[in-house]
C-alpha cells in the first residue's frame, strides 16, 4: 500500500539534511539515528501516557528499535505545549506523538497557533471507547430511568468528566441536546479521580472510558447504562456480576443520540519524507502483534481499528470538522 | 490477624536475594534522582517502568517503589546543603535545614531529616497494613469542598506567623496566587494572563519558581557577603549520626503529631508538599522555640520531613484500593500496575494478594535499606561543603539550569529561572517573606480548581463548605488556626511591641 | 552631608524597597489586566477565569500601595541596601549566569556550561588552566552520561551535538 501522505512537498534539501548528519546513508530504508522522543501532550497516569509507556516497553522488551525510545510528557495548556513542541521540530523525524482527542479540543477551544495539519499523520493505532457510568447505588438501571431522575433533578444533576471542553464535555452536551435535560458538568484532572468522584456519591454520572472505572465495575461500585459507539463492544469476557463489555448496549438504542470515539494515533514531526513515515508504521504494526499490546486492548475494551496512510488522514479530516461543528454548537470555541 | 499473616508471607517473598539487590539498587537511584533538582521520583520512576516488563510484577514495584523512597530521602540532601529543594516537599525542609548546615551543623540536619523521613514513612507503612479498608472508605469521602477544606486549613496553618511585616507578606502571597493562575484555566479550560505567549501555557511551575528563588537568590546573596558557603566546620564522622540520635527522642511528640498530619494528608489525597508545610507551621506554633524556626532548629526539619514521607508513604494506598494516585509518583506506579496486568482498585486485595502484601512488606524492608544507605552516605555528603564556593557555585547553577529545564523540557523555563533568582535575591533582602509565596504557588491552582469544583456542585451556594459534618470540621480547624496566629499576634503586641 | 557620602558609598535600602514594591504593583496591574481580558464576571459556569485573579490582582496593588506609603512615611533613611563593590560581586554572577541561561536554547546546555564553568573559575576563583578546563568539561560530560544516557532525558543541544551526530 502507497502513502500519499496529503500534499507534502518533500524538500530534498530536508531529507540530505536530515541524512547528512549520518553517514553512511542507506538509499532505501530509513532508521533512527538517535534517540526517540515520544511525546505525550498529556499527564503522566493518564490514559494516552499509560499507552505510550506501554509501547515503550514492548519496543524495549522486543527489541524492535535499534535506539531507545525516550517517554516525555508535555501536559501543559491541556497539551498544546506538546503540540507546539513537535510542530518546532520540523526535519526532525527523531519526534513521535501520540494524541488523543485534544488534539481537535485544545486549539479549538484556546486558540493556540495549532492544527493538525502542521504534523504528519503516522497511524491510527486504536479507538478508545466511552461509557455513561452511575453510581452502582443509584435506582436507575437503564438510560431512561436516569434520564427521568435527571429530569426531576431539573438541571443539579452532576456529570463529572476530565478537563473542561473536551471529549467528556463534548459527550455531556450532545446527552444535553438529544434528551433536553441539564446537566452541571464538573471537570476533574484525571479519568481515575473521575470514577472515585462517582463512587463516593460527589457526582451523579460519568462518561469514563472503559480502562478509567472497569476496576470499579468490577468492584460492584459503578453500574454501565449504555456505551457511545454505533454497535455494542466485541469483548464477552465476564466483568462483573455476570455483564460483559458486549452486553452494555448502545446510548443510540436506548434514545441517547450520541456516538463518539477518541482517537489514540501517533503523528510526528512536520516535514517527514514517506520513508521515515513507513518505518514508524512499520514500528507500530509490530508493537500491535505483541501478547502484551492485545492485554491492554483487551482490559480496556478498545476499539482495535488500525488506519494509516490517506485513510488516516481523511479520517482525521473527518473527525476535526466534526469537533469543531460540535464544539460551535456548544459554544466551547475560543473568542480570541 | 489475618493481615499479620499475610505480611509474613509478603515479607517471605520480599526476602530474596534478587530482590534485596533489586532494594539498594532502587533505592541508590532514588537517591540521586532525588538530589537532582528537576529530576523527581515520578521521572524516575516513568523511565525505569518500561524495564520492568520482563520482571515478575512483585519484584518491578519492590524496585521502582525503592526508587521512590530513595526519591523522598533524597530531596532532602540539597535543600539542606544549597538550600535547593531537589522535590517540592522539601522545600520546608530548607527553612532550617540549610541555617543548620551553614551554622557547621550539617551533618546532625541531614541524620535528622533522614531518620525523621524513615519513622513518618514506617508509621504510614504500619497504618496501612492495620488499616487499610478503613482509611479507603474514608478517602471516599472526600470531594471538591472537602479538598477544598484541606488545602485551606494548610494555608491558614502556615500563614500569619512570619516576622515579616503583614503587608509585605500579602503581597508575597496573591503574587504566588497570581503566578499560579497563569496558563490555561483548569474549569473553563479557556487561557488567562498568557498574553497570546505561547512559552506560558504551561504556566509557572513551583519548581522553578523555587529553584530560583531559593537555589539562584541564595548563591547571589552568598556573593553579595563574600564568596563562601558557610557550612565549612561540618564533621566528617559518623559520630554525628550517633550524637543526634540520642537527640531525637526528645521530640517523639512532634513526631507523632506530623506523622499523623502526613498520613491525613497523603490519603485525602492532598500529598507530600502540603503536608509538609502544614507541619511545620503548626510545629512552629506548638513548639516552644517556635519563634526561633527559620534559624537552624532541629524541629523545623524533623516536621515537614516526617510529615512528607508519611504522605508519600500514605498516598501509596489510595493508588492500591481505589485507583486514585496520590502523587505524580503514584499516578505513575499506577500506570505500571496496569501494565503489569494488575488492575488497581478495591479488587487488587482480594485478587493480587501475594502482590499487595509484597509491596507493603518491601515498603518495610525497603525504608530500612533506604536508612542505612542515606545513613552511611552523611559524612560524604556534608564533605561537598568544603568544597571552595567558585567551584561549587557554577556547578549548582548548571545542576538548577538542568533542573529547571526537565521539569517541561523547555529552555524558557531557563531563562524563567534566573528571573526568579534575581527576584529572589532583592525580595529577601527587601524582607518579603518567599515561603507564602512559593505555598501558594503551590496550593493556588488546586485550591482555586476544588473551589471552582464545589461551587459547581453546588448551584453557586457558599453553603456547601459547611455542608456536612467533615467538611465543617475541616473549614473550622482551617478558621481556627487563621485566627490563632491573628490573636497570637495581637497578643504579643500587647505585651512588648519590640518583639513584634 | 552624612546621607550624601551614605549614597555614594550604596544603593539605599529606600530606594530598593520602593522599586520592588513598584515592580509587584505592576504585575499586579498586568494581572489585573489580563483577568479583564477572560473576563470577570459570573458565567454560567459559575466564576469566570478571570474572577479570582482579578481580585488578587487588586490585592497586590493595594498591598504595594500601602507598602509604598509606609515607605514614604517612614521618610529618609541611611540604611543600605548594599556597598557597590557587594553589588559589584553579585552582577558578576548575574551577568554570566544571564549570559549563559540565554545561550542554552540556542547553543545547548552542553557547550554553554563548559563556558559558564569556565569563565566563573578562571574570572572569579583564578584557578589554574588544568583544573579549570577539567571542571568545565567534566561537569557536562557526567550531567550527558547521567541524564542521557543513564535516565534517558534528553537536554538541549545545539549545533556542535547534532554535527557530532548525538
Amino acid at each position: 500500500m502507497k502513502h500519499p501522505i496529503r500534499n507534502f512537498t518533500y524538500s530534498a534539501v530536508a531529507a540530505v539534511a536530515a541524512t547528512m548528519m549520518i553517514a553512511p546513508a542507506s538509499a532505501q530504508k530509513w532508521e533512527p539515528t538517535r534517540p526517540v522522543e515520544f511525546i505525550i501532550p498529556a499527564g503522566t497516569g493518564g490514559g494516552a501516557d499509560i499507552m505510550a509507556r506501554t509501547i515503550q516497553g514492548i519496543v524495549t522488551k522486543h527489541n524492535l528499535m535499534k535506539q531507545p525510545m525516550v517517554v516525555i510528557n508535555k501536559a501543559g495548556g491541556a497539551g498544546g505545549e506538546g503540540f507546539l513542541d513537535v510542530k518546532g521540530s520540523a526535519n526532525n523525524p527523531h519526534k513521535i506523538i501520540i494524541t488523543l482527542s485534544n488534539l481537535f479540543t485544545t486549539p479549538l477551544a484556546t486558540g493556540i497557533p495549532f492544527n493538525w495539519k502542521d504534523l504528519t499523520p503516522v497511524a491510527m493505532l486504536a479507538l478508545d471507547e466511552f461509557v455513561l457510568w452511575v453510581n452502582a447505588e443509584k435506582p436507575y438501571k437503564n438510560v431512561k430511568e436516569f434520564i427521568d431522575a435527571a429530569k426531576a433533578a431539573n438541571g443539579t444533576f452532576k456529570m463529572g468528566g476530565t478537563g473542561s471542553k473536551q471529549e467528556d464535555q463534548i459527550i455531556t452536551e450532545a446527552v444535553q441536546k438529544s434528551t433536553g435535560v441539564k446537566f452541571t458538568y464538573i471537570p476533574f484532572r484525571g479519568g481515575g479521580e473521575v470514577a472515585v468522584q462517582l463512587v463516593g456519591n460527589h457526582v451523579d454520572s460519568t462518561v469514563n472510558n472503559p480502562n478509567e472505572a472497569v476496576a470499579q465495575w468490577r468492584a460492584g461500585k459503578v453500574r454501565p447504562l449504555c456505551v457511545f459507539d454505533n454497535k455494542p463492544l466485541p469483548y464477552k469476557e465476564q466483568i462483573a456480576d455476570g455483564k460483559s463489555w458486549a452486553d452494555i448496549p448502545t446510548c443510540k438504542s436506548q434514545g441517547l443520540n450520541m456516538d463518539y470515539l477518541m482517537l489514540r494515533g501517533i503523528f510526528m514531526s512536520p516535514k517527514a519524507t514517506p520513508d521515515q513515515v513507513n518505518y514508524y508504521v512499520d514500528l507500530f504494526k509490530k508493537v500491535r502483534e505483541t501478547p502484551e499490546w492485545k492485554d491492554l486492548m483487551n482490559t480496556g475494551a478498545f476499539n482495535q481499528t488500525f488506519m494509516t496512510g490517506a485513510e488516516y488522514t481523511k479520517w482525521v479530516e473527518n473527525e476535526e470538522k466534526r469537533h469543531r461543528d460540535l464544539m460551535k454548537e456548544a459554544g466551547f470555541l475560543a473568542s480570541n | 490477624m489475618e493481615e499479620i499473616g499475610n505480611l509474613f508471607q509478603g515479607f517471605a517473598t520480599v526476602i530474596q536475594p534478587f530482590n534485596i539487590v533489586l532494594m539498594f539498587v532502587g533505592i541508590i537511584l532514588g537517591v540521586l534522582i532525588g538530589v537532582l533538582p528537576g529530576l523527581g521520583g515520578a521521572n524516575g520512576v516513568a523511565i525505569l517502568l518500561p524495564l520492568t516488563f520482563s520482571m515478575s510484577p512483585t519484584s518491578a514495584i519492590i524496585l521502582l517503589s525503592c526508587i521512590y523512597w530513595g526519591a523522598l530521602f533524597g530531596g532532602a540532601i540539597t535543600s539542606i546543603l544549597f538550600n535547593i529543594p531537589g522535590e517540592p516537599w522539601s522545600v520546608a525542609t530548607t527553612f532550617d535545614g540549610y541555617p543548620m548546615a551553614q551554622q557547621g551543623k550539617a551533618g546532625e540536619a541531614l541524620t535528622a531529616a533522614f531518620t525523621s523521613s524513615f519513622v513518618g514513612a514506617l508509621f504510614a507503612v504500619i497504618m496501612i497494613t492495620l488499616v487499610a479498608p478503613l482509611v479507603a472508605a474514608f478517602a471516599l469521602r472526600f470531594g471538591p469542598a472537602e479538598k477544598f477544606g484541606v488545602y485551606f486549613l494548610a494555608f491558614c496553618s502556615f500563614i500569619g506567623m512570619s516576622k515579616e511585616p503583614p503587608f509585605k507578606t500579602l503581597a508575597a502571597m496573591m503574587l504566588g496566587f497570581a503566578l499560579a493562575s497563569v496558563g490555561l484555566d483548569q474549569v473553563t479550560g479557556q487561557l488567562r494572563l498568557t498574553f497570546g505567549f505561547t512559552h506560558l501555557l504551561t504556566g509557572f511551575d513551583f519548581l522553578i519558581a523555587v529553584i530560583g528563588l531559593f537555589g539562584i537568590g541564595e548563591i547571589l546573596l552568598t556573593m553579595e557577603e563574600g564568596l563562601a558557603f558557610r557550612g565549612n566546620k561540618a564533621k566528617m564522622d559518623l559520630k554525628v549520626v550517633l550524637k543526634t540520635w540520642k537527640e531525637l527522642p526528645k521530640y517523639w511528640m512532634l513526631s507523632l503529631r506530623s506523622c499523623l498530619i502526613g498520613c491525613w494528608m497523603g490519603i485525602t489525597p492532598a500529598g507530600a508538599t502540603p503536608a509538609s508545610f502544614m507541619s511545620y507551621g503548626i510545629a512552629k506554633r506548638i513548639s516552644k522555640r517556635g519563634k526561633n524556626f527559620g534559624n537552624g532548629e532541629i524541629e523545623g526539619v524533623i516536621a515537614p520531613e516526617t510529615a512528607a514521607h508519611a504522605a508519600g508513604t500514605a498516598a501509596l494506598l489510595p493508588m492500591l484500593s481505589l485507583g486514585v494516585p496520590g502523587s505524580p509518583t503514584a499516578a505513575v506506579l499506577l500506570g505500571g500496575l496496569l501494565i503489569w496486568g494488575l488492575q488497581p482498585g478495591p479488587m487488587l486485595f482480594i485478587e493480587n494478594k501475594e502482590f499487595v502484601w509484597g509491596l507493603i512488606a518491601s515498603m518495610y524492608i525497603g525504608n530500612i535499606v533506604g536508612l542505612i544507605v542515606v545513613l552511611t552516605c552523611v559524612p560524604l555528603l556534608a564533605a561537598i561543603l568544603r568544597v571552595p564556593f567558585s567551584i561549587i557555585a557554577p556547578l549548582i547553577l548548571v545542576l538548577c539550569a538542568i533542573g529547571a529545564y526537565s521539569v517541561n523540557n523547555s529552555t524558557f523555563d531557563v531563562v524563567m529561572m534566573m528571573v526568579f533568582g534575581v527576584a529572589g535575591y532583592f525580595l529577601k533582602k527587601t524582607n518579603y517573606p518567599l515561603a507564602p509565596l512559593v505555598l501558594a504557588i503551590v496550593l493556588g491552582s488546586k485550591a482555586e480548581e476544588a473551589f471552582r469544583q464545589s461551587l459547581l456542585s453546588s448551584q453557586g451556594s457558599l453553603s456547601i463548605f459547611w455542608s456536612n459534618a467533615l467538611v465543617g470540621t475541616i473549614m473550622g480547624l482551617g478558621l481556627i488556626a487563621l485566627f490563632w496566629s491573628a490573636i497570637s499576634n495581637v497578643w504579643s503586641r500587647v505585651r512588648g511591641p519590640a518583639t513584634a | 552631608m552624612a546621607r550624601k557620602a551614605k549614597a555614594l558609598e550604596g544603593l539605599t535600602q529606600r530606594s530598593v524597597e520602593i522599586a520592588v514594591a513598584l515592580a509587584i504593583m505592576l504585575l499586579g496591574i498586568i494581572t489585573v489586566y489580563g483577568s479583564i481580558l477572560v473576563g470577570i464576571g459570573w458565567g454560567a459556569e459559575g466564576p469566570k477565569a478571570g474572577f479570582l485573579p482579578f481580585y488578587i490582582g487588586l490585592f497586590i496593588i493595594g498591598s504595594c500601595a500601602i507598602n509604598l506609603f509606609s515607605i514614604f512615611a517612614a521618610g529618609e533613611s541611611d540604611r543600605l541596601f548594599a556597598e557597590w563593590g557587594q553589588l559589584r560581586q553579585v552582577m558578576s554572577v548575574v551577568v554570566p549566569a544571564t549570559v549563559y541561561v540565554f545561550l542554552v536554547d540556542p547553543i545547548g546546555i552542553y557547550l554553554a556550561s563548559f563556558l559558564l564553568i569556565a569563565v566563573f573559575m578562571k574570572w572569579i576563583g583564578r584557578y589554574s588552566w588544568a583544573t579549570t578546563i577539567g571542571v568545565a568539561i567534566g561537569m557536562p560530560l557526567v550531567s550527558y552520561m547521567v541524564f542521557e544516557k543513564w535516565f534517558l532525558v534528553p537536554l538541549p543541544k545545539g549545533p556542535i551535538e547534532a554535527m557530532l551526530g548525538l
